[in-house]
């Protein structure tokens, strides 16, 4: 199954972070990146730039707005992702939680719901 | 909260969750249902773990909890929320009541239902959460998080493994002397796979991680007691014990991960490990050698730094060669083969560990890559030191050693 591994961190915390820190945070990235292809687990994943950076969209009765800023405005932002291949949830689970971000911040872990399952679904 | 309230709570915790276990596997063990059981007495023991700490545990705490269980049972029938299972419970309950029961009357039958839970027929991934479930009182999500599951799907495994206790008809009894070891060794298996999913989270930051290792210690503690003449439960003990004493060395001030060669012993818990040692050593005398009581050896040997001030690498490596012997492993094997690069020097030692380099289950396992880490760098071979470094932090999930790790491979390039 196809696993998204959203990543959510408090981007004013991260911007105050000592260099070392933040140093020390991209090569544990850069550990769990390589381990994830290693293992043939990896499809994708990046990371984001801070949500000042958001645009969002929005169409309504004709009319386009367009906002500065993230769709929702919270303490931990949208900063990164993956996505995996993952036997089941409990194998999804186990590289969620080898995930840099799981011990700082929080990692959100949403199965891609396939289109050939959600034709049959519906 | 002060430290000698926090004490309090602890403790009538531990002994509201003492009695909640000893009733639902005494309900449990006459009818098989232990859903039922649970159901039953949920609403009890969540009054005693609401109420215990505050007004301290009743006199006769068992007697207490049935009272509670009952009169909230009379409530729910009248809302008629209860099921007809919870019902004939009510009843086995008042029938006992009314016989005039006291604790000391109640047998325990916690190692029945301990039995019943480490059943053949019952998945093994799910005997440990199951155990702690039943007999400890721990609901869904706090297992789930210490096995790494969700709470949900944590939930549906218990549920779906008390509907085959009742509609397999798994029996609730010590099995006869002929399956026992066995058997035994599904429940000890249990019991350890609690103890180290706690001990996984060394600081004990995390409130529910650092409970399981002492409910671990406590069913061990408990097994024990029930079965004194049993050397592997002892050994079970006896290395759960060694293990614990050292948990306050595993950590320095500032929070970083001091691997086991490095610890100031100073730091380690005398009277556990005096314990571990009088355990293992009554194991011993009873002349059958097991699994645990090796791996206790083992901590045995790594304890007498304590005394000698070095460690016999020599005996480390022949306890594990014993060890993978009786209960191969993976894990057995990369200890093996760091012991033998400890006694005979890293070259050794290193193909010990290239030996099992096939072994696809190793791919994702975080110390087979910290331990060819350490034995590469330390015979120079930095490139590949590097990149197996890369790979045990990539796997890792505890910051700590993460960090350590990351530490050590920097150190490398100077």
């Amino acid at each position: 199954m196809r696993y998204m591994i959203l990543i959510y961190a408090d981007e004013a915390a991260m911007a105050n972070a000592p260099a070392e820190a933040t140093y020390q945070m991209s090569a544990a990235y850069g550990a769990y990146t390589e381990a994830l292809k290693k293992s043939g687990a990896w499809l994708a994943g990046d990371r984001l730039r801070p949500s000042q950076a958001t645009t969002s969209v929005r169409v309504a009765g004709g009319k386009t707005n367009v906002l500065d800023g993230p769709y929702a405005d919270t303490k931990e932002q949208l900063a990164g992702f993956y996505m995996i291949e993952a036997e089941d949830a409990d194998a999804a689970i186990v590289w969620a939680a080898r995930c840099p971000a799981a011990s700082t911040g929080t990692v959100e872990l949403r199965p891609i719901w396939e289109m050939t399952e959600y034709l049959s679904e519906r | 909260m002060d430290s000698r309230s926090e004490i309090a709570r602890v403790a009538a915790e531990a002994a509201a969750r003492q009695s909640y276990g000893k009733l639902v596997a005494w309900l449990a063990a006459r009818t098989r249902d232990v859903a039922a059981a649970e159901d039953a007495l949920a609403d009890a023991f969540a009054a005693a773990l609401e109420r215990w700490p505050r007004t301290g545990v009743p006199e006769r705490p068992e007697a207490w909890l049935l009272a509670v269980a009952r009169r909230r049972r009379v409530d729910a029938v009248r809302r008629r929320l209860t099921s007809e299972a919870g019902r004939e419970h009510l009843k086995l309950i008042a029938e006992e009541m009314e016989a005039g029961m006291t604790d000391e009357d109640l047998p325990d039958e916690r190692l029945r239902l301990m039995f019943a839970c480490a059943h053949p027929a019952i998945e093994p991934g799910i005997r440990s959460p199951l155990i702690l479930q039943t007999v400890l009182g721990f609901d869904a999500a706090t297992i789930a998080s210490a096995f790494l599951v969700s709470p949900a799907t944590m939930g549906q495994r218990l549920v779906r493994a008390k509907t085959r206790i009742r509609e397999t008809g798994i029996p609730f009894r010590v099995p006869e002397r002929t399956e026992l070891g066995e058997r035994l060794d599904a429940v000890l298996e249990a019991i350890y796979a609690a103890f180290a999913e706690g001990w996984s989270d060394p600081a004990g930051t995390e409130t529910r991680r650092r409970n399981l290792a002492g409910e671990g210690i406590w069913l061990g503690r408990l097994v024990a007691s029930l079965m004194p003449e049993e050397p592997e439960a002892l050994g079970l003990l006896s290395l759960m014990l060694f293990a614990e004493a050292r948990r306050a060395a595993r950590r320095d001030p500032a929070g970083d991960y001091v691997p086991l060669a490095e610890q100031d012993h100073t730091l380690w818990d005398g009277a556990l490990v005096d314990e571990a040692e009088s355990l293992l050593r009554r194991a011993a005398t009873m002349g059958v050698i097991g699994r645990y009581q090796l791996e206790a050896a083992v901590q045995s040997a790594h304890a007498a730094r304590r005394l000698t001030g070095r460690t016999d690498w020599v005996a480390v490596r022949e306890l594990y060669d014993a060890l993978l012997s009786v209960a191969g492993s993976p894990v057995v094997a990369i200890n093996r083969a760091v012991a033998i690069a400890e006694a005979e020097g890293a070259v050794t030692g290193l193909a010990a560990l290239y030996v099992l380099g096939d072994d696809k289950r190793l791919d994702e396992y975080q110390p087979y890559w910290a331990a060819r880490a350490g034995l590469l760098a330390r015979l120079g071979q930095v490139p590949q030191a590097c990149q197996a470094y890369d790979r045990a932090i990539g796997l890792e999930r505890d910051p700590a050693v993460r960090r350590f790790l990351q530490g050590k491979r920097a150190a490398l390039k100077n």
